[in-house]
């Protein structure tokens, strides 16, 4: 058997439509049998946030931080056409009849496909994002466990 | 054509027909055939790029009422 193939995607955008994008090409990479790693960082940290608050201990601004980001996938905005939430609106119910996957179901099918999902540790300081706030079975790392992976890597993208 | 699974995808919209076409490949032998149905008009060129990657065999593809079928033989 020769060696797996690998996809490194670096998600940055806090966007749903991007996230989407990203999560359809990490589903669609791990079907074709690659190793697949989705690197969050800055706004990408949003897509793995639980959608219920957790009770953690903050500073003000990172309360802020907290207040202000969409709690979880389903809340984020997207990158044209968001028309202060009304976009999304828009946009999800065409994906229903169109029976596209909704972003939340996406990441939960990455997980089944053993999706690598990993949290950039810095700026989850920077935003003030506790592990307990993020989804279960996720990892943490930084940029020398990013090019590790990506350094032999086939695809790489950043969204 | 004889199959020795059915995967029934129509309505399905990419990425979902291409997860579950490798899913019910998993459960497969070497050689034996998968027919897949579905109605994503990216079907064609996904399934084809998809086989030819993972080292299977298109046997045959049609088209039937906007239904797209595929045989696929595992490699």
């Amino acid at each position: 058997m020769t060696e797996k193939k690998t996809t490194n995607i670096i998600l940055f955008s806090g966007d749903y439509d991007k996230a989407m994008a990203a999560y359809i090409i990490a589903n669609g990479a791990a079907a074709y049998d690659h190793e697949v790693t989705i690197f969050h960082t800055f706004w990408g940290l949003n897509a793995l946030r639980k959608d219920e608050h957790i009770p953690v201990k903050k500073g003000f601004m990172e309360k802020m931080f907290g207040k202000m980001m969409p709690r979880g996938s389903d809340k984020m905005g997207l990158s044209s056409m968001n028309f202060a939430g009304f976009g999304p609106k828009m946009i999800k119910g065409v994906m229903k009849k169109h029976n596209v996957m909704p972003l939340p179901q996406l990441i939960e099918m990455a997980q089944e496909q053993d999706i690598k999902l990993v949290a950039c540790t810095m700026t989850m300081d920077l935003l003030g994002l506790q592990k307990e706030e993020l989804l279960d079975n996720i990892e943490y790392a930084g940029v020398a466990a990013y090019l590790a992976d990506a350094e032999d890597g086939n695809v790489n993208l950043f969204i | 054509m004889n199959a020795d699974k059915m995967l029934d995808a129509k309505g399905l919209a990419c990425p979902i027909p291409i997860v579950k076409t490798k899913k019910a490949m998993d459960g497969l032998e070497s050689g034996q055939v998968l027919e897949i149905h579905a109605t994503d008009k990216g079907a064609k060129n996904d399934l084809a790029a998809w086989a030819k990657s993972g080292g299977h065999e298109l046997l045959k593809s049609e088209e039937e009422n906007d239904v797209l079928k595929f045989w696929i033989k595992k490699g």
